[in-house]
């Protein structure tokens, strides 16, 4: 009899004991895994052919395999791209885009963070008069289209004597990045405990103790997605800086298009392939570095507790 | 002497009056429990007293001092609160002296301050340690130990054993009276819990609606309640009622049953046909005791519910329920028929209408 109850389970033979039995080529798997596989092929393809374009010169481009490994790696077009590609009447490459483009990226990163941070602190713990109307006026700001703004904006920088300077752009940036920001840090400070504030309280700390000493160490991941999410939207912008820049002060994408899109002689793919991906670099590089952080800190702003 | 005064505190979110014209007196050196259900209003009031919340209308006192108007780090308090509330990125050390830094005390008596706190509380062995590093009990005790060293007359402890598992809540419970009884501080304790409220008071005051009911010692609490309310939250399990009215005679009658009140001390003159609530407590309800008392019925037995120590056996006296508790040992089966009798001095008698004691 006891052979009766070990042999129980027809279907397997066995006794289940354990954890389930799971095949690797299971329908499941190969749907779930074909579909991942599709997907990345779709969004990586552009970057190779980027990529080994960027490493080709141009005689092997004419051949027109654009999906064929370069015959002979040159790093020609990349240092062209970035200290002699032309864009008008001067030929000092993307160089002089990425300076002024970090000259903006910085400032404007550091100063809307900060206020935006301030900001969201004021309005998750300190609940003053009119908070409400406060932020709902922010929260409407964000979803009112930027074309619309774009000429009054110029009108006030004229009138602020700082228009096509930089100051004018990192000031563009600065505002324009608050509503989500601020919205951003007042839901990730809303999550902090409140009696973890109260206490701050009882022990005498005051509204800048209470943020410097207790909130600013605590949200370390949050400052991070602010960051990626400001530098790369800073960083990637081109309305903002072909409005409110010079051509001298013209930021990295708006000196990247003038290269690609400039019509004079042969178009030098390569060149411009190399332009692109340096000009994508820095944002990609913030996110290899802090991708971690990232997702930490956008799981902490979601889940409360 | 007064230690907290509070005098007609009211406090109004929009339309909804949490307080009302609350009056409370707590004397110095008092241990005082604000006990009441959820949103009854006394963690409300504590974060009052403390200053954590601007009141509508009234005057809070702390040592003679108005301190309606001050913020909380100015109004001699220390505060522990249910989730701790540690400083997470900083040390059990750097949790003491946080308050201490912000109000510029010299470094040696920081030092002092917080050996002094560590050494009643036991925690020198987790000083260097992060809060997340540390038990719930542990936590707790260094919460504690933050009200300790602000060196305060009045410490405000809001629910602060609510999120510890049973034992630990009930090993620190004895801990927080041994605290009370070394520094005979004022404190004043919320808590939803009336084991801990009968435990830990020296005076209770039971709050509903932003109201307090009864402010007295535990004992006049549990045999004395002013109302139903009072009679009804105190007590685990509850107080048995009987609907009823009063006879002549005095006595309190309900369908086939009939209660000589002769022995019971009257608080307001009962007027006979009045509708009344007759309400005794399940231990002092005596089941086959074989004495002579005042009132005694024959009924039987319908549940039984062994809790250990006691047992809680359910009858029905007339057409109402009526628990009784014995000891485990004396316990009848289910279906028994037993004998059951009380003093009527033991009851309390309330008004049908408004609940208030008779």
């Amino acid at each position: 009899m006891a052979d009766a109850v070990l042999t129980s389970h027809p279907a397997a033979g066995v006794e289940p004991f354990g954890p389930r039995p799971r095949r690797v080529f299971s329908r499941r798997n190969i749907f779930l895994y074909g579909t991942l596989i599709m997907v990345s092929l779709y969004y990586l393809l552009p970057l190779y052919v980027m990529i080994v374009t960027s490493l080709k010169g141009m005689p092997e481009i004419r051949f027109g395999n654009v999906f064929a490994p370069p015959l002979e790696i040159t790093f020609e077009p990349w240092v062209k791209a970035w200290s002699t590609a032309c864009t008008g009447l001067n030929c000092e490459g993307l160089s002089r885009g990425f300076w002024n483009s970090v000259r903006i990226t910085i400032p404007s990163v550091i100063v809307s963070i900060a206020i935006a941070s301030i900001n969201g602190y004021a309005l998750a713990n300190w609940r003053f008069k009119g908070a409400n109307i406060f932020f709902t006026i922010l929260i409407v700001g964000a979803f009112i289209p930027y074309q619309v703004m774009i000429y009054p904006i110029v009108i006030i920088l004229r009138e602020m004597g700082i228009y096509g300077t930089l100051t004018g752009l990192v000031l563009v940036h600065t505002i324009f990045g608050m509503p989500i920001n601020t919205l951003l840090f007042r839901n990730y400070f809303a999550s902090v405990p409140e009696e973890l504030f109260k206490a701050a309280r009882v022990d005498g700390a005051g509204f800048w103790g209470i943020y410097f000493r207790i909130m600013l160490p605590m949200s370390l991941p949050i400052f991070v997605v602010a960051m990626i999410i400001q530098v790369t939207g800073i960083w990637n912008d081109f309305l903002f800086g072909v409005v409110y820049t010079k051509p001298e002060t013209y930021p990295m994408t708006v000196q990247l298009n003038n290269i690609v899109n400039s019509v004079q002689g042969v178009k030098e793919y390569n060149v411009n392939m190399a332009a692109t991906l340096l000009t994508g670099l820095v944002p990609l590089i913030v996110y290899f570095i802090s991708g971690k952080l990232f997702v930490r800190g956008i799981a902490a702003g979601a889940v409360k507790g | 002497m007064t230690s907290v005064l509070v005098k007609d505190l009211s406090l109004s979110f929009g339309a909804v009056e949490v307080l009302k014209k609350l009056n409370l007196d707590v004397q110095q050196g008092e241990f005082v429990v604000l006990l009441g259900p959820s949103g009854c209003g006394k963690s409300t009031l504590l974060n009052c007293i403390a200053g954590l919340l601007d009141v509508s209308t009234g005057q809070i006192f702390i040592n003679g001092k108005n301190v309606t108007w001050e913020e909380p780090k100015d109004r001699g308090i220390g505060m522990v609160f249910q989730s701790y509330a540690l400083y997470p990125q900083m040390t059990v050390e750097g949790n003491l002296s946080f308050g201490l830094k912000n109000a510029r005390l010299p470094r040696e008596e920081i030092a002092k301050r917080i050996a002094r706190a560590a050494e009643i509380l036991q925690i020198e062995p987790l000083l260097k340690r992060k809060p997340a590093a540390l038990s719930g009990g542990q936590r707790q005790r260094v919460a504690i130990g933050r009200a300790l060293v602000r060196d305060v007359d009045v410490f405000l402890f809001d629910e602060p054993l609510s999120n510890l598992d049973a034992k630990l809540r009930a090993e620190l419970r004895v801990e927080i009276k041994r605290l009370h009884q070394q520094l005979a501080n004022t404190m004043i304790y919320v808590t939803h819990d009336q084991i801990e409220a009968m435990t830990l008071a020296d005076r209770i005051a039971v709050m509903r609606g932003g109201l307090i009911q009864q402010f007295d010692s535990p004992q006049a609490i549990y045999n004395k309640p002013v109302n139903r309310f009072v009679a009804g939250f105190i007590g685990s399990p509850g107080m048995n009622f009987l609907e009823g009215s009063i006879a002549a005679g005095p006595a309190f009658s309900a369908d086939g049953v009939d209660v000589p009140l002769a022995r019971y001390d009257f608080t307001a003159t009962p007027v006979a046909g009045q509708k009344v609530s007759f309400g005794i407590r399940p231990e002092h309800v005596a089941l086959n005791s074989g004495a002579d008392w005042p009132f005694s019925a024959r009924v039987k037995v319908d549940v039984v519910e062994p809790m250990g120590s006691d047992t809680l056996v359910w009858t029905k006296l007339g057409s109402h329920n009526l628990a009784v508790r014995v000891p485990t040992e004396r316990m009848p089966a289910s279906g028994d028929t037993v004998d059951i009798g009380f003093d009527p001095m033991r009851a309390s008698i309330f008004d049908s209408g408004e609940g208030g004691r008779l």
